[in-house]
């Protein structure tokens, strides 16, 4: 009790060390109360177990694009004809918001394989079938915002701030390709 | 304090729980200035479309399934199967968009009248607070139907938030519990549309208690100087709330029984489709301002604070606008910035409404798609109003304060009311009186 009165401001007193220590136990303690009632808000373990697909591509007419559900969102595939290639590839030094090479952006320059979903907002921009409208560059063209992507689905113009995700995906065979 | 009931039941309880005290203190002689006009109507009248809402949306609970496959059906068997299910779903609809009519019509009130100015700041901001409470349980309320535009307003609101820096996705992913709005977002907007209201009705209790703390402001803006400037709230106010309600209530009915899908949009009544996203996207016509300001700025991240800006910046007001003359009716200049204001938010109704490229022409008076017409864009009005939006607030208001010479302020409540300078105002000026001989 004898240094508890020499310099209680200077020093702290053991009443401030139990006051701290019990103050940071309780903090701790009610933060990881929280924790699993904002975990459980995440992602389950079965929408997780849904995270992969199979796709055979081979179906695919040049030219022609599918939309495959992935995820829950729309999945892009597009077997590119040439002259969409080409444009894409001769696009890489263009000026862009997300500057990408195509080459990077395509696994198999033929099978283009991107998320659906406008970076801008998450509206699925339209040019999928042939009587949709696919924007100045040949790509897609959003309705929400106007955003517009080139063949290589890198953003070009409007308010979307990068390209269409690639997903992680791998050709299992020469045509079937899992996504996720 | 405590008031002597007759009934010896009513006696023996507020003997143990003033309850009875408690409501006959602020609901029954709670003094209240004698000139409000009927724009004092719509509080109380915010607070019927809450309990309404409360209602109305406890029983459609009853009736509705939160899950991706039953929601749209269960919307369509409780408007078609359900004994009397159509009225309370329309009731619910169409009470949302009563109840942001009068919560706008309330604060432009306050903005006109200079109610948000001291003493009454904080009372001015658990109003915000309502605000975005409302706001937050509408958005979600308005996905549980589960039809195209539920499910892509949704999307795109929830987006908003990967406009954050570093965290944004995780958040994002966070409020939908998977990889893209689907069945666990669906279950937890209904567990919190249904939970919010409760809050909002706690945030409502705090509003009253901060408003019973100073009283209502009255369109002259002065405080009331003694008991012959106020009356009490019942008779007087009870009747003349009833008497707005009465008048309220023939216009939402109008909406139920006649009008009932107006207000909503077309594409609601097609189910949620995640592969196809509809023409237009548009919310409901009481966020379109909102909705306009995000889509006026092209950068996304600037964009969404912007948008959530033009709400922030109302709690701030009562230190943007430094006059210290509360009603505009004797601020000259003030007025024509505040019908500005008020029209300026019609033009980013407009601007929220329509697609950004349309043009409107003021030539022919219409909005249309960009065929060459002579016209301004839609995004260009959209950015004017912004900027006039915020202008206001942040330039306007703390330029006024500085600039403005406001017309002389009555002397009291009574005054105005029976005439400046007569001799009869004079002896009221001096010696109050009870209200009933004035």
């Amino acid at each position: 009790m004898a240094d508890h009165a020499q310099s209680p401001s200077e020093q702290g007193t053991r009443r401030d060390f139990l006051f701290l220590t019990a103050a940071s136990v309780t903090a701790f303690g009610a933060a990881s109360a929280v924790w699993p009632f904002v975990s459980s808000m995440n992602p389950s373990k079965d929408v997780l177990a849904l995270s992969s697909i199979e796709v055979d591509v081979g179906q695919v007419a040049e030219g022609q694009a599918i939309t495959v559900k992935w995820r829950g969102k729309p999945v892009f595939i597009r077997h590119r004809t040439a002259d969409e290639i080409a444009l894409a590839v001769k696009d890489d030094a263009a000026d862009m918001k997300d500057p990408q090479k195509d080459e990077v952006r395509a696994q198999k320059p033929k099978y283009l394989v991107m998320v659906g979903v406008c970076t801008h907002l998450g509206c699925v921009p339209l040019g999928q079938k042939d009587a949709e409208p696919k924007g100045e560059f040949g790509g897609w063209y959003c309705p929400c915002h106007g955003s517009q992507y080139d063949t290589s689905g890198r953003i070009r113009k409007g308010p979307a701030p990068i390209n269409l995700e690639v997903p992680a995906y791998q050709y299992l065979s020469d045509t079937v390709v899992k996504i996720g | 304090m405590s008031a002597n009931f007759k009934n010896p039941v009513v006696r023996w309880i507020d003997h143990r729980l003033p309850i009875f005290t408690f409501m006959h203190h602020e609901a029954n002689e709670y003094p209240t200035p004698k000139n409000l006009s009927y724009w004092w109507n719509f509080g109380s009248l915010a607070g019927f479309m809450l309990v309404v809402m409360m209602a109305s949306g406890i029983f459609l609970a009853m009736q509705y399934t939160p899950h991706v496959d039953y929601a749209f059906d269960s919307v369509e068997r409780i408007m078609r199967d359900v004994n009397y299910g159509w009225l309370l779903r329309y009731i619910h609809m169409n009470g949302a968009s009563m109840f942001f009519i009068v919560v706008y019509i309330h604060m432009f009130r306050g903005l006109y009248f200079g109610s948000y100015k001291a003493p009454r700041e904080l009372l001015w901001q658990i109003g915000v607070v309502i605000l975005l409470l409302m706001m937050a349980t509408a958005f979600m309320g308005y996905v549980l139907p589960w039809g195209q535009m539920s499910f892509w307003g949704a999307t795109v609101i929830t987006n908003l938030f990967s406009a954050l820096p570093v965290v944004g996705e995780s958040i994002v992913t966070l409020l939908w519990g998977g990889f893209s709005v689907d069945n666990p977002t669906l279950n937890r907007f209904f567990s919190l549309h249904y939970l919010l209201p409760f809050v909002l009705l706690g945030v409502v209790v705090l509003h009253v208690v901060a408003l019973h703390r100073f009283g209502s402001n009255n369109p002259i803006g002065i405080d009331t100087k003694g008991p012959q400037d106020s009356i009490p709230f019942h008779p007087y106010y009870t009747v003349k709330d009833l008497f707005g309600l009465g008048v309220f209530m023939i216009l939402f009915a109008y909406w139920v029984f006649y009008a009932p899908v107006t207000l909503g949009d077309p594409d609601n009544f097609i189910p949620a489709n995640p592969l196809s996203t509809p023409q237009h996207i548009v919310p409901e016509w009481y966020f379109l301002p909102y909705y306009a300001i995000l889509r006026s700025i092209p950068d996304k991240l600037m964009g969404v604070i912007a948008m959530f800006a033009s709400i922030l910046v109302l709690f701030v007001l009562p230190w943007l606008d430094r006059s210290p003359v509360r009603s505009g009716r004797y601020r000259p200049a003030f007025k024509w910035f505040f019908w500005m204001l008020v029209f300026d938010c019609a033009i980013l109704t407009i601007c929220g409404k329509n697609a950004p490229d349309w043009i409107w022409s003021p030539l022919s008076f219409s909005i249309g798609p960009d065929v060459g017409q002579a016209g301004v864009s839609i995004i260009t009005m959209g950015q004017l109003a912004t900027t006039y939006y915020f202008g206001y607030f942040l330039v306007i208001l703390p330029l006024l304060s500085i600039f403005e010479r406001a017309l002389p302020v009555p002397l009291s409540i009574s005054r105005p009311v029976l005439g400046a300078g007569g001799a009869h105002a004079a002896i009221a000026q001096r010696s109050p009186k009870p209200m009933e001989k004035l």
